[in-house]
């Protein structure tokens, strides 16, 4: 059993010498024999480091084996490079092994870092402010519709049903206490009808909420739904994939109040579902509103610059019940993980990589098509779509897993309507062999389905 | 060291750090496949620097940070210990770190025998019945808790509106309660630090939906009443919420579960020693009795023989919490830390993290004003009220322990403490370093009688000195 514990039995012996008890069973007296555990945990004996990442290695290889196998898999988590230098960095026990920057003297490396990584998204979104991390983009969503009532005081939330259906999910939860109305917009097209909208929205919403691309992989028209809101006065939320941003508007263009997004794909591994980066910007005006951790820059007392946690009346250990937010450990260090990562991309990788994944997804779509595919919703995409197969998605995808292919995700489970409907997710990792396989596996059952071009 | 030079600074023109593979496929015109209206004018101020150019930015910023693995965080509540490696290496084997979180359940079986692993050890550990693995955090699971005491609730007609809490309470407590409807009630301990049942029971009625305790509470005593307060708080039909931070002195020694906790989150990046990461990714499990299962959050992982499944029907969950699965990679640490511990190893961390404070407390208590004179847990606060007299606050000895190596302790919390100094060493530090700590201290309780200007100028050899926060919410620079 590994020893973490620099102890010896004399020492202990010293100790409680030191301390002026006869035995260690003195310093439990506050404790009744009740509260006692009697005997020891019924946990499996201890095992040596070796033998534990041996069985955690055997766990590890009970799942898919990502050398074998290739994915299409996107729906808010994507497979992108990661580059070295983001887990050299980030691997530093200086950053990994540190505290939250309370005490500012001692942890000006990670202030700077955040103040950076603040920077970079306030940079990438065109907004002027953002926070320190939130957990992820479904509970980003929610703080953000909490932060628009904070600001209006009305309780009514307009959502695009084209917003991923497991952010909605977590709104729902959230508001759960809270009495707010929440109605969600039709899937239509796969955008956001502007007309359906404009009905939907009214005096009483407090927050209209957008997906830019949305679920689908569709790249919506901000500006219409963005015009929706104002003329209501109402908070324009608008959810974003940040490495669209290489090539799509930045939210700020159309008029977006907040912007909040997923940031796992910026460096961040898959990781079976985290941990994952919520990011947060807003207008300045906004700023005393914001949840979350905030860096501000600032000097000390030889009037050097530096930085400090700032503004910390707005959170909880100062707050307490009157916090904006109650998040009090965030996602420090995938936000460090962002920030290399986008400082390694830099303003031409960012534009180049956004147009690889674009150049992909096309040469797919138009692959599909000539093998007879139809895309679902036809719409500009990013870097991903929605097919139309001659079955149940579901199906399809048990057949290719026996290829060693994950096909994308089904869409069943989130519309009845979408049960032949498959979402389709491509990267730069993603080759044009693995782009033709899949459409060659695809065309071969869909042909065996008897549905030929 | 210089902090004073951003990565944007540093930025020059023409250079770059990334590489991307040549396009295999027809590059697209943007401007062709979607709408120009809708494409981006300028491309994002991002930096334009060489790999080795910001390997030396990243590099010369982190010697500027204190960590765990340099020398000594003496944090009450924050339980900052060792970070084993091992855990982080088992975390980065790619069977894990590559696995998307919607795969289908039959590809990803040991991920999910994993989660359910951790969660049946945590479930022992703390002598509950079932668990959510999902919160990303402390504040996450305080949350989520407070969501399944109202699911439950209204399940039996009537939410309730109140949650009693302790003086002494953590910030997210309060907070937590709020963001889920309820009013939160303080409740005043007693003057030897705890929670005294007749104090308490004119609070308790039937418009009470919880109490949520530490326990330990944060002055590192053990709740010597609270069987008694958890029946009379049961007896109303109400519920009892431990907040988990300060399971450190209970592993293996005492479990909530049979103290009267009904729901109770752990904070992994304490207890269970994965690292803190500068302020996350942390992970906040809650461990629940039989009765508030329904009201998990979803996913849950069910096992069935010899395979897990992946567990979305819950009629009752109060719904998903988390995007995806919370904080997975953590969760790997953390079974590395519990497999490695055992029952055994799991007692000494507790009884070694209570002989650490007591040491410290039997050491520091002749030269600085304990305020409950008693025998402690796994950390003890101490009050700088006396040395108010010389003009010296706990802040100005906080900075001052800098100058000698050392992070300072928690300051200014619990509340009820004036002039709050929380020190909790953990299991994971030697008596070398506990006898170091305590001489500094004893060397600043020296100079706050015999020199308190040197005390209230510090620190002088950290890489900036005392830093200007008030200037710093006045003139707001929050990005460049």
């Amino acid at each position: 059993m590994p020893d973490f514990v620099p102890r010896s039995k004399q020492e202990k012996e010293e100790m409680l010498k030191a301390i002026g008890v006869a035995s260690f069973g003195d310093l439990l007296e506050d404790m009744p024999d009740a509260v006692r555990l009697r005997g020891e945990l019924d946990l499996p004996p201890p095992l040596s480091e070796m033998d534990a990442k041996r069985y955690l290695r055997d766990l590890a290889d009970r799942n898919l084996d990502p050398h074998r196998w290739i994915s299409f898999l996107g729906g808010g988590a994507y497979d992108h490079y990661v580059p070295s230098i983001v887990d050299h960095i980030a691997g530093r026990p200086e950053f990994y092994t540190a505290y939250t920057p309370y005490q500012a003297e001692v942890s000006q490396g990670t202030l700077q870092t955040i103040y950076e990584f603040q920077s970079l998204i306030a940079r990438l979104t065109g907004m002027e402010i953002a926070n320190a991390s939130l957990y992820d983009s479904g509970t980003a969503l929610a703080e953000a519709v909490l932060m628009a009532n904070a600001i209006n005081r009305r309780k009514q939330v307009v959502v695009s049903g084209c917003v991923h259906p497991r952010r909605i999910e977590v709104l729902r939860t959230y508001l759960r206490a809270s009495g707010f109305e929440i109605k969600v917009s039709g899937i239509g097209g796969g955008f956001t009808d502007p007309d359906e909208l404009r009905r939907l929205v009214g005096p009483e919403t407090s927050c209209v909420v957008l997906d830019n691309p949305n679920f689908f992989g569709v790249v919506e028209d901000g500006y219409s739904v963005s015009e929706t809101a104002k003329a209501a006065g109402a908070v324009l939320i608008v959810d974003v994939d940040p490495l669209s941003l290489g090539l799509l508007s930045a939210p700020s263009d159309y008029g977006a109040d907040v912007v909040i997004g997923e940031g796992q794909s910026l460096g961040n591994r898959l990781n079976f579902g985290g941990p994952y980066l919520g990011f947060m910007a807003a207008a300045k005006r906004f700023i005393r509103k914001l949840p979350g951790r905030i860096v501000g820059r600032t000097v000390d007392a030889d009037g050097r610059t530096c930085f400090c946690l700032t503004l910390q009346t707005r959170e909880q250990h100062i707050r307490r019940e009157k916090a904006t937010s109650n998040i009090c450990t965030n996602q420090a260090l995938v936000a460090l993980r962002s920030a290399v990562y986008l400082s390694w991309l830099g303003r031409a990788g960012l534009k180049e990589l956004a147009g690889l994944c674009l150049s992909k997804a096309v040469y797919a779509r138009d692959a599909l098509v000539s093998a007879g595919f139809t895309l679902r919703f036809d719409r500009p995409f990013f870097r991903e779509f929605v097919i139309d197969l001659p079955g149940e998605a579901r199906q399809f995808l048990k057949r290719l897993a026996e290829e060693r292919i994950i096909g994308g995700m089904p869409l069943g489970p989130v519309h009845p309507d979408l049960e032949k409907s498959l979402l389709i997710a491509f990267t730069e990792k993603r080759t044009r062999e693995d782009i033709d396989r899949l459409v060659g596996a695809l065309a071969k059952l869909a042909g065996r389905a008897g549905v030929l071009k | 060291m210089r902090c004073d030079v951003t990565v944007f600074e540093k930025s020059r023109a023409g250079h770059k750090a990334y590489s991307l593979p040549e396009s295999d496929v027809p590059r697209v015109d943007p401007g062709s496949a979607i709408p120009p209206a809708l494409l981006r004018r300028d491309p994002p101020r991002l930096p334009e620097i060489s790999e080795p150019g910001l390997v030396r930015h990243y590099v010369g910023l982190s010697v500027m940070n204190h960590h765990v693995d340099k020398d000594l965080y003496p944090l009450g509540s924050c339980t900052m210990k060792y970070n084993p490696k091992a855990g982080e290496d088992a975390a980065g084997y790619e069977g894990f770190s590559e696995l998307h979180p919607m795969l289908p359940e039959d590809l990803v079986q040991g991920a999910l025998g994993l989660i359910h692993g951790l969660g049946c050890s945590l479930c022992e550990i703390t002598g509950m019945d079932d668990i959510t693995m999902v919160p990303a955090a402390g504040a996450h699971g305080e949350f989520t808790g407070m969501l399944m005491v109202r699911a439950y609730h209204e399940d039996r007609g009537n939410p309730r509106s109140k949650v009693l809490i302790p003086d002494s309470a953590h910030g997210t407590n309060p907070a937590s309660v709020r963001v889920a409807g309820y009013e939160s009630v303080e409740v005043k301990s007693d003057p030897s630090g705890r929670i005294d049942p007749e104090e308490l029971r004119p609070f308790i009625d039937e418009s009470v939906a919880a109490i949520m305790v530490t326990n330990p509470n944060t002055l590192g005593l053990f709740e010597t009443h609270m069987c008694d307060v958890a029946k009379m708080v049961h007896d109303v039909g109400a519920l009892v919420y431990m907040d988990g931070a300060n399971m450190n002195a209970l592993l293996g020694i005492s479990r909530p579960g049979d103290f009267g906790i009904d729901l109770a989150h752990l904070n992994l990046h304490k207890t269970f020693a994965t690292p803190h990461g500068g302020g996350g990714p942390g992970s906040g499990p809650v461990a629940v009795k039989a009765e508030l299962a329904p009201y998990l959050p979803v996913p849950l992982v069910a096992k069935d023989g010899d395979s897990f499944r992946i567990v979305e029907d819950r009629p009752k969950s109060i719904g998903r919490i988390h995007t995806f699965n919370g904080n997975f990679a953590v969760l790997v640490k953390a079974y590395c830390y519990v497999l490695m511990a055992g029952a055994p190893g799991m007692r000494e961390i507790a009884e070694n993290a209570i002989l650490n404070a007591n040491y410290l407390l039997s050491k520091l208590k002749k030269d600085f004003l304990l305020p409950y004179d008693s025998r402690c847990k796994h950390e003890f606060v101490l009050s700088g009220k006396d040395n108010l007299s010389h003009g010296v606050r706990t802040n100005d000895i906080a900075k001052r322990l800098m100058d000698f190596g050392f992070h300072p302790p928690t300051v200014y919390f619990p509340l009820i403490v004036e002039e709050a100094l929380m020190i909790e060493p953990t299991e994971t530090e030697s008596v070398e370093t506990l006898d170091r700590f305590a001489q500094a201290m004893r060397e600043i309780a020296l100079e706050i009688e015999n020199d308190p200007e040197k005390v209230k100028g510090a620190p002088y050899t950290t890489p900036v000195r005392r830093v200007d926060e008030a200037l710093a919410a006045r003139n707001l620079d929050v990005a460049e």
